[in-house]
């Protein structure tokens, strides 16, 4: 039985269940909803969560531990001649898996009956050819062994989704049975419901960390790969990047500190533009406006947030960069050779930025209690001496909170960094210059047919480490000054 | 609260500070004050007193303009601080609450040490030439304050970090370090325990030396101690405004007695 149908008869059970079990709890109290502990659908609910949750956790944990049980048992069948040289078992075993999606597809067909797909006594090159001609891909010749271990594997397969769907249904109906003998008048359905509803937020909060901590992990041992593979002094002292493209070279050069020069550059030059403006925009729009103006320009301003980046990326190619080059470029003075610059990708994001730090930065000055600013007019003070004297120091950590949140934005930036910056990693000092980033590096280490093995593109996994590092860093001291200017006033 | 000492008070007759005529307020379409006419007198407490939401904040907030800084706030009628009408397009609202000090109902120092909260006002009308004479400002102000003793010590220790009661009395010192002419006290004590109000209630007594000074109070005890003139202000009306003593003791409309015996309020 496909998973889709099996889950809808679940479904199905407990919604028998709660209508059973709302019924069978009224008429235990006579019909009369004051004589029950809980309200009637309370106990509906306990029934349907009884039938539903344990046959569908159980659902979930084995479409994941099937596929290693059965793949432990066949792989057992392959003998060692199977394996030829320069391969390995997880190659073979693809193959398996191939061949016996195949017959499955075959059968469906209608090319090959049942019968010959499981026939045991099958001769290889026969089915080689039937495979092909039913469309399914066959490298090469199938040989005894992996054709017997096909048939098996799809004889186990097909016998545990069976099994699967008959455990499945059993757990749904003893739930449901569980839950209906449960439905009585002074069964505390309410505080069941409740505690199920707990479970499911834990479930889905643990969900978020685990995912997290599934990153972090899998982000880790790839950098240990790497560092096993090159030298960990090298990548971080080391002054230059240069990869062999060909991937298996051997001597490239993977030094970080040109890529974390351009993209600390880059962001500073961002921060440099979007600081002041998304500053002032902010005083502006908690000070000075009115509200009509307020409730206009806030959205406008916060429309430029939900920009994707790829487009500011088209800007700063298409629009900044021609713009920059015809002011500092050979015409006149000289600096700018190229569109792509440090500038170009800096300006690009700075404007990014704004509306990121305007917002948070008008919520902080909004934060600023009125009674301060009674307090500066009361003494005769100007709403510009106020601001400057009262709310912006008032406000300060707050706002440092949000440049450093900005900042670890910049640096994770991509894609106007692809479009805007160039991709030579260098490292200098004129700002119109073409530089690159280390997401930019990542991208580029990890397209095209990288083989994942190789120093060149696990060295994506050590810059992300380093970036995300670096990142953490800066959000955790945001968080940190942000919670404590918080506090102040609470 | 006794009476006796309420009659022997002393009143002279001053100079009149602040007159207010036809004075109208209006917070979009509600009309909060209505029609006070009221002269505040120089070197003199003046209380106001009224139950909840009579418009005794809002009244003392024209005296200052600080209702210039509420959007929807309209102030018609004539306020005349020493013969000049304050909402004259001449008169500069900052320069006038240079003039005119206000203290909050709830302490506000600001996120700053002490010695700056106090230095703010000074230094933006530049009232120090150089640092020892602002220091002596500041160390002036906070002995009015009756604070210096308690601070003197940690001058640049954040204001924010006194009790409330310091606070209040740290807001009392900044006001008066501009050196207003008159100091308008909104509810200062409501968040003070019985002791920093009295220490409050001396400071206020002293100020009137050299300052014409108007408290919002919701203690009849209070406005009895410290003023000399007390307005009762009901529903935005000035019901009745007289000398302290006559208000307390002997008042001619019926409203004003009924609450200061507590029948409404
Ligand atoms: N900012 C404002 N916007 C709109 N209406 C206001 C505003 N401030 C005060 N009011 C209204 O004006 C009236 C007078 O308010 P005010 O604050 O002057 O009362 P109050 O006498 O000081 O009261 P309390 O003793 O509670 O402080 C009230 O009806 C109030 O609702
Ligand atoms: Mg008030």
């Amino acid at each position: 039985m496909p998973v889709l149908w099996l889950v809808l008869a679940v479904l199905g059970i407990a919604l028998v269940g709660y209508v059973l079990g709302r019924s069978l709890a009224l008429a235990s109290a006579g019909g009369e909803i004051r004589n029950l502990h809980s309200l009637p659908s309370y106990y509906g609910s306990n029934v349907a969560m009884k039938a539903a949750v344990p046959a569908l956790l159980l659902l979930v944990v084995w479409l994941i531990v099937q596929p290693f049980v059965v793949n432990g048992m066949v792989s057992g069948m392959i003998p060692e001649s199977e394996i030829s040289e320069g391969s390995n078992l997880g190659l073979v075993m693809a193959e398996v898996h191939r061949t016996s999606e195949g017959l499955s597809n075959a059968v469906a067909a209608g090319i090959i009956d049942e019968d010959t797909a499981r026939n045991p006594g099958a001769d290889p090159e026969t089915m080689t050819d039937r495979l092909k001609d039913a469309g399914q891909v066959v490298t090469s010749t199938l040989t005894a062994p992996i054709l017997a271990a096909a048939q098996r594997y799809r004889a186990l397969h097909d016998s545990g989704a069976w099994i699967m769907s008959g455990v499945v249904l059993v757990l749904a109906l003893a739930g449901l049975i569980w839950g209906l003998r449960e439905s009585q008048a002074e069964f505390r359905a309410r505080n069941t419901v409740e505690q199920g509803i707990r479970a499911l937020l834990i479930a889905a909060a643990s969900i978020a960390v685990l995912t997290t901590i599934g990153i972090v992990l899998s982000l880790i041992f790839n950098t240990i790969e790497f560092f096993r593979l090159y030298p960990a002094a090298e990548f971080f002292f080391s002054l230059n990047w240069a990869p062999s493209f060909s991937g298996r070279g051997g001597s490239s050069e993977l030094g970080i500190i040109p890529l974390l020069w351009g993209t600390l550059y880059i962001s500073f030059v961002a921060l440099v533009v979007a600081v002041p403006v998304g500053l002032f925009a902010a005083v502006y729009l908690s000070e000075y406006a009115t509200p009509k103006v307020r409730a206009i320009a806030k959205p406008l301003l916060e429309v430029l947030a939900g920009i994707p980046t790829i487009v500011y990326g088209l800007f700063a190619l298409l629009t900044i960069g021609p713009i920059l080059l015809s002011v500092f470029g050979d015409d006149t003075v000289g600096w700018m050779q190229g569109q792509r610059a440090v500038m170009t990708a800096g300006i690009a994001m700075g404007i990014m930025l704004i509306p990121f730090v305007s917002s948070l930065s008008d919520d902080i000055i909004n934060a600023v209690p009125q009674s301060l600013r009674d307090g500066s007019y009361g003494l005769g003070a100007t709403k510009s001496e106020t601001i400057k004297q009262v709310i912006l120091p008032a406000a300060l950590p707050g706002i440092v909170g949000a440049i450093l949140l900005a900042a670890s934005r910049a640096i994770g930036e991509t894609m106007i960094v692809v479009l805007g910056a160039g991709a030579a990693a260098r490292l200098s000092l004129n700002p119109f210059e073409a530089m690159t980033t280390v997401t930019a590096k990542i991208v580029s280490q990890l397209t095209g047919d990288s083989d994942f093995a190789s120093p060149e593109a696990l060295v994506a996994f050590a810059l992300g480490m380093s970036l995300f590092v670096i990142t953490l860093g800066l959000n955790v001291l945001a968080l940190y000054i942000v919670r404590k200017y918080r506090e102040q006033y609470e | 609260m006794n009476d006796m000492s309420l009659l022997e008070r002393r009143v002279d007759t001053k100079d009149t500070k602040i007159s207010a005529r036809k004075v109208q307020v209006f917070y979009g379409d509600t009309h909060a004050i209505k029609d006070v006419d009221v002269d505040i007198q120089d070197k003199t407490v003046t209380a106001f007193i009224g139950p909840s939401g009579c418009g005794k904040s809002t009244f003392l907030r024209c005296l200052n303009r600080m209702n210039d800084t509420i959007d929807i706030c309209r102030v018609t009628g004539d306020i005349m601080l020493d013969g000049e009408d304050i909402y004259d397009r001449r008169v500069d609202p900052v320069q006038l609450r240079a003039k005119v000090g206000m203290v909050f109902q709830k302490p506000n120092p600001f996120p700053k040490s002490i010695y700056d909260n106090v230095a703010y006002g000074p230094k933006i009308h530049g009232l120090a030439k150089n640092k020892a004479e602002l220091d002596e400002i500041v160390e002036k102000a906070l002995r009015r304050g009756a604070i210096w003793n308690e601070v003197k010590d940690r001058l640049h220790a954040p204001g924010t970090g006194l009790s409330g009661g310091q606070q209040q009395r740290l807001c009392i010192a900044r006001a008066i370090a501009t050196e207003p002419e008159v100091l308008l006290m909104d509810e200062p004590c409501s968040a003070l325990d019985p002791i920093a109000t009295a220490q409050v209630e001396e400071l206020i007594d002293e100020l009137r030396q050299s300052y014409s000074v108007v408290i919002v109070t919701h203690s009849m005890q209070q406005a009895a101690r410290v003023s000399q003139k007390t307005a009762f202000f009901h529903l935005g009306n000035l019901v009745e405004y007289d000398d302290t003593s006559t208000i307390f003791t002997n008042p001619s409309d019926p409203r004003t007695e009924s609450y200061i015996t507590g029948r409404i309020g």
